[in-house]
């Protein structure tokens, strides 16, 4: 029989969660072992996965569907392209990570942490299942379940006085965007029903093929708002983007990766998996608003984010500028700018997790996040602070950075197609190297505060946390195709799905189409 | 058998052209693969890790010593080989290959890069000696050289922006060295984001020539780039223009220049002086066939190049801190060379000879101001400097020997180049000729007056020196490099120019204007030439006057107002904070303020009324959590509901 890869990546971390949270509370210690265990234990078998994945291959691999609610055409039913591969595979590293990063931080807590590791190893599961949910309603389930873990994990095991605030905040942002989603869910399955046969199977409802393909384009439309607005709060976009500053302020700093590394691209991948595919025509008329919020993200995010004395929330408004250049990609429609905005999906985790890890070494040091509170950390800690240096550089996407790659594929993507949204997302590079080198500068630089005790170093734990993502940084900045093998098989089909083609370059459409373009 | 004999040359040669031009890539990994062991291997390579990047940057050398030799052994239309190294990325009909192109321009560059890098690492050995982080500068020296040979072996754009961002990045960390001094902090932040601006710029650039052409590599861009439309192609000239600027210090992105200065001085040698800020110059040279398409950015490239020029030579004039001067002189110095490359064809040459021969001249003032302040306890005020030329006898010969070359003297490297310059601007023909000729003229007086200001100040009149200072002569690390830029700065020019043999040489990338009567005899006799050697005496003269016969205060005295002007950088730095820092503080403080008044406020006042409401709750209900709880109930139940009414339905 063949192996239910998804479901074994997704009991793997279920049970082992269930087992820390039933652990007693005075083995926090075995906790933290068991969860640290269990998720190398999934990176492993979802890497063994990942191996036998054939990019040439079927759109969905490893699928499994089993009925699960027969009467509403609900099924467990799971599956992954490359662009849910790659982001699989980006949660399970991140988790093991952050762990180790986390390691002693809620040592203080009056169960030593171990809620805390036993929520993570909830949020994994479900962070793997919603990206490899092949049923809208298994989708939709996951993507409100996953709230739960995190309003404990900010709320309970945040920090400062406004966690519970922050944490209220950010529920009361996803529930409203759940509804809105909820109802869409539902008008999916009424119109499916309508169509013949009522089910919430993605495979079945989308592609000029599919049971949505024939539906009236104005319902389309509210039904891809539905969506749209509960995956731009996700991402998040500007307006609806404020919980986010205000729940990585007051999260750790491991939740913080996990909240912006791997929850927020569910917003921007139910964009491609869902907006696009299942309403292309509504996806295809919604294109210049898409891309005027987005380069409103772009640009609003990173001058807000100058303007940060926090580097928790400064680091959320970069992110707030970055999910700006991943929806651009999207709507440019595009195989470049798609491809590019899957990458940088990947990309940004890796990116933005290593600066809140490394902010997160910071705060175990001194016990702020204030950028006020810190200079010339470089002189006492060179790794650490080279570590925050290259971390910021390929947040500002520096080439041979694997960010940049990403960045770049949307700026030529979102150029072929839009050229003055793109000459006005490059202010983004220019903005990015400001809040960027002008808190290293802040931070790093200058002399040593006299009155206080010089931080160490990054002991050999913090190191094994954030050294894998620099590493990585380094290698797909320099070698980023067997990403992009992965991803871009998956970005044709939505293309194909979408009936869109690239632009041919300006020469070729004036000579009618003179061959050799691109070679 | 005469056949066979007739072929074999050709076999061997094709063979040694496969290790050496086919492994072009090994140029790079040398002192990538160096700086990469000194920042990984970290203290434990504290005793050696100097030596290794030394012999990395010399391996490079060595390496296109070789090639050259190569491609010298190949007919000059094939001396372009391009080398595939391997596919960076690709999506759809968008490939980016990291292909390396060895051909005269780039070979050149790689020679300069390599050879001029070598000797500055070497000089450092000496001049860092006493510097608890010196391993770390030569990882960074390292890695700069990696990232300009990128620069210039990249055989299209996108790899070439990967030299190009790299090179600043080396800049930044080069710049910003001795971080824990706030100044030099900042200066490198700073030359880092006016750099970015120009990058941008290079950056639309690249957007515009995919969109326009589907590629990305120099030969069939440069192919193509007479079929374009006037308007995209000038835009594309304009925009590598707005790159070059950035990268080069050419105006209006020149600001940040004179504050790299704060980086150690083998830096300013090598980085912003010989090699990376020529990249601009590099640039539009490789971009001759846009340029040429789009005659409007031509003459814009030629203007900021006259304008640069003089801004340059201008500044220089007033500065007291040694190395700002000759800062002030690279950003002319370079002027001259973009207003050359703004000339087209005729100009190519001339300004590729003339970075070639500014690379060694500059560096070796550079290195000879730094064997000063390394005697001098690490003054850098000229006022405080004085009588040096018997206390420093190498550095005296062989800065002074820098300091002929720049001026023009006769026969000196820097005289065959510059007047190549200056013969082309006047070549250029028209009024445009005539304006850009007597800018170049003009330039060459004032760099008369203000490197003698320099030399009289630092070698001559009395000593100024401060308390407790005992002038001495720098170590050998240090003098024999700048022996060999003297050298350089000597002999380059005339084995470049003389017989035409640079430009020749580098026809296959540049295209063969037809020459000019560039004779010895020539130049000793047509009037530019003449008015250039009467404005450098008249230059020096002056300079003789005010700062070697008559006394050198030792505080600055107030000065007119072009000399306030100059001393404060022609308000530049005021300029760029009223148009754009102050404003964009502004900006910052009143978005962040909206974002958190406006847009989030409206959500504070949903999740107060939710506050209130739960604080009812509870009073029956202990804890946080419940309200949660209860709206998940609420959901599931909303959930139930509807799925049922729709099954129903």
């Amino acid at each position: 029989m063949t192996i239910p890869w998804l479901t074994l990546a997704i009991a793997l971390p279920a049970l082992g969660g269930l087992g820390v949270a039933l652990l007693p509370r005075d083995r926090a210690e075995t906790a933290k072992r068991v969860t640290l265990g269990v998720t190398l234990a999934t990176l492993v078998l979802l890497l063994a996965m990942a191996s036998r994945f054939d990019p040439s291959g079927a759109r969905l691999q490893f699928t499994e569907v089993y009925p699960w609610i027969p009467r509403f055409g609900v099924h467990y039913a799971l599956g992954v392209d490359g662009i849910a591969l790659v982001l699989i595979l980006l949660s399970a590293l991140l988790v093991p990570l952050v762990v180790l990063a986390a390691w002693n931080e809620n040592d203080d807590a009056e169960d030593r942490g171990k809620g805390y590791f036993a929520l993570i190893l909830v949020l994994e599961a479900m962070m793997i299942g919603v990206f490899a949910a092949t049923d809208v309603f298994l989708f939709y389930v996951l993507f409100e379940a996953m709230l739960i873990p995190v309003y404990f994990m900010i709320g309970r095991y945040g920090r400062g006085a406004q966690r519970r605030a922050a944490a209220v905040k950010f529920l009361l942002y996803s529930l409203f965007g759940g509804l809105l989603m909820l109802v869409s869910v539902i008008g999916v399955y009424a119109l499916s029903s309508g169509a013949g046969q009522g089910t919430f199977l993605w495979s079945e409802l989308a592609g000029p093929e599919g049971l949505l393909a024939g539906i009236d384009p104005a319902t389309a439309k509210w039904l891809f708002l539905g969506f749209f607005v509960a995956f731009a709060i996700k991402a998040p976009m500007w307006p609806v983007h404020t919980w986010l500053p205000s729940a990585a302020g007051s999260s750790r700093p491991g939740t913080a990766v996990l909240l912006v590394g791997v929850l927020d691209k569910v917003g921007t991948y139910g964009m491609l998996r869902y907006c696009l595919e299942l309403f292309p025509g509504a996806a295809t008329w919604f294109v210049w608003p898409v891309i005027v919020l987005s380069l409103v993200s772009i640009v609003y995010g990173a001058v807000v984010a100058i303007g940060q004395s926090d580097m928790l929330r400064l680091i959320a408004y970069t992110s707030v500028s970055h999910f700006g250049f991943i929806t651009l990609g999207i709507f440019a429609m595009t195989s470049q700018g798609q491809s590019g905005a899957a990458l940088y999906m990947v990309n940004h985790g890796f990116s933005t997790g290593a600066l809140f890890l490394i902010v997160g070494f910071l705060i175990a040091r001194r016990g702020s996040a204030e950028i006020a509170d810190y200079g010339g950390v470089q002189k006492a800690a060179p790794v650490l602070a080279g570590t925050f240096l290259v971390a910021g550089l390929s947040s500002l996407a520096l080439p041979g950075l694997s960010p940049f790659v990403s960045e770049f594929l949307v700026f030529v993507g979102t150029f072929t197609a839009y050229p003055v949204p793109a000459v006005i997302a490059s202010v983004g590079v220019v903005l990015a190297a400001l809040y960027i080198l002008w808190m290293y500068q802040r931070t790093m630089t200058g002399p040593l505060p006299q009155d206080r005790p010089a931080p160490r170093d990054l002991s050999g734990r913090e190191l094994w946390a954030v050294g894998p993502l620099i590493a990585l940084i380094v290698l797909f900045g320099l070698y980023p195709q067997p990403l992009l093998d992965v991803i871009n098989p998956a970005v044709e089909q939505t293309m194909q799905q979408i009936d869109v083609t690239d632009p041919a370059p300006a020469l070729d459409q004036v000579a009618g189409g003179q061959e050799g373009a691109g070679e | 058998m005469t056949e066979i004999l007739a072929a074999e040359p050709h076999a061997v040669t094709a063979a040694a052209e496969g290790a050496i031009l086919a492994n072009a890539w090994l140029l790079i990994a040398f002192p990538l693969a160096g700086a990469a062991i000194l920042l990984l291997g970290g203290r434990r390579t504290n005793g050696w890790g100097h030596w290794l990047a030394i012999a990395m940057s010399l391996a490079g050398f060595a390496w296109a010593v070789l090639a050259l030799v190569q491609l010298l052994g190949l007919a000059p239309q094939e001396r372009s080989r391009s080398a595939h190294v391997y596919e960076w990325f690709s999506v759809g009909a968008f490939t980016v290959d990291v292909n390396l192109l060895i051909d005269p321009l780039s070979i050149t560059f790689a020679l300069l890069i390599t050879g001029v890098g070598s000797l500055i690492h070497i000089y450092s050995v000496g001049y860092m000696a006493h510097d608890e982080n010196r391993r770390r500068f030569f990882a960074y020296l390292n890695l700069f050289v990696a990232a300009m040979l990128v620069l210039v072996l990249a055989d299209n754009y996108a790899l070439l922006f990967l030299g190009w961002e790299g090179v600043g990045l080396a800049s930044y960390l080069l710049i910003g060295f001795w971080q824990h001094k706030p100044s030099a902090a900042v200066a490198a932040k700073k030359a880092f984001l006016i750099n970015r601006v120009g990058d941008m710029g290079l950056l639309i650039a690249i957007m515009l020539m995919f969109a326009t052409f589907g590629t990305l590599s120099f030969a069939p861009v440069a192919e193509a780039a007479g079929d374009a439309g006037r308007g995209v192609i000038t835009a594309i000239g304009l925009l590598l223009l707005l790159g070059a600027c950035g990268k080069s210090a050419q105006l209006p992105l020149q600001a940040w220049l004179l504050d790299a200065m704060e980086g150690p001085t083998p830096v300013s040698a090598l980085i912003h002086a010989a090699t990376m800020v020529t990249a601009g110059v590099y640039l539009i040279v490789r971009s001759g066939p846009i340029f040429e398409a789009a005659p409007y950015a031509q003459l814009v490239v030629a203007a900021v190049g006259a304008a640069t020029l003089l801004a340059g030579a201008i500044i220089g004039c007033a500065k007291d801190d040694i190395k700002k001067a000759l800062a002030g002189s690279t950003m002319s110095q370079i002027g001259y060379m973009t207003l050359a490359a703004g000339l087209g064809p005729i100009g190519y040459a001339a300004a590729i000879a003339h970075l070639v021969t500014h690379g060694f001249f500059k560096a070796g003032l550079f290195l000879g101001a730094g064997s000063v302040m390394h005697g001098m306890n690490d003054q850098v005020d000229m006022r405080r400097y004085g009588a040096l030329r018997k206390a420093m006898p190498i550095t005296f010969a062989t800065f002074g020997l820098g300091y002929l070359a720049i001026i023009g003297f006769p026969f000196l490297s820097g005289w065959w180049t510059k007047e190549g310059i200056i013969e082309a601007a006047f070549a250029f023909g028209g009024v445009t000729g005539q304006i850009l000729g007597w800018a170049t003229l003009i330039g060459a007086g004032l760099t008369a007056f203000y490197m003698s200001r320099v030399m009289f100040m630092t070698f001559f009149g009395t000593a100024r020196w401060d308390d407790g200072v005992h002038p001495h002569e720098s170590p050998k690390s240090m003098t024999v490099p700048m022996i060999v830029l003297a050298l350089g700065s000597v002999f380059l020019g005339a084995i470049l120019v003389f017989g035409y043999r640079f430009a020749h040489f580098l026809e296959p990338v540049v295209g063969a204007p037809e020459h000019h009567e560039f004779s010895l005899a020539h130049m000793l006799t047509s009037w530019p030439s003449l008015t250039a050697l009467a404005l450098m005496v008249a230059g020096v003269a002056f300079a003789w006057a005010r700062y070697g016969r008559a006394e050198v205060p030792r505080t600055a005295p107030a000065g007119n107002p072009i000399t306030v002007a100059a001393r404060n950088e022609l308000y530049g730095n005021a300029l760029n904070e009223a148009l754009f820092m102050r404003p964009g503080q502004r900006l910052t403080a009143a978005a962040v303020a909206f974002d958190d008044t406006a847009v989030d406020g409206v959500v504070r006042g949903v999740a107060e009324g939710v506050r209130q409401s739960s604080q009812g709750l509870r009073q029956t209900q202990t804890g946080f959590a419940r309200s949660y709880a209860l709206t998940m109930v609420f959901g599931a139940a909303v959930v139930v509901a509807t799925m049922l009414g729709v099954g129903v339905a």
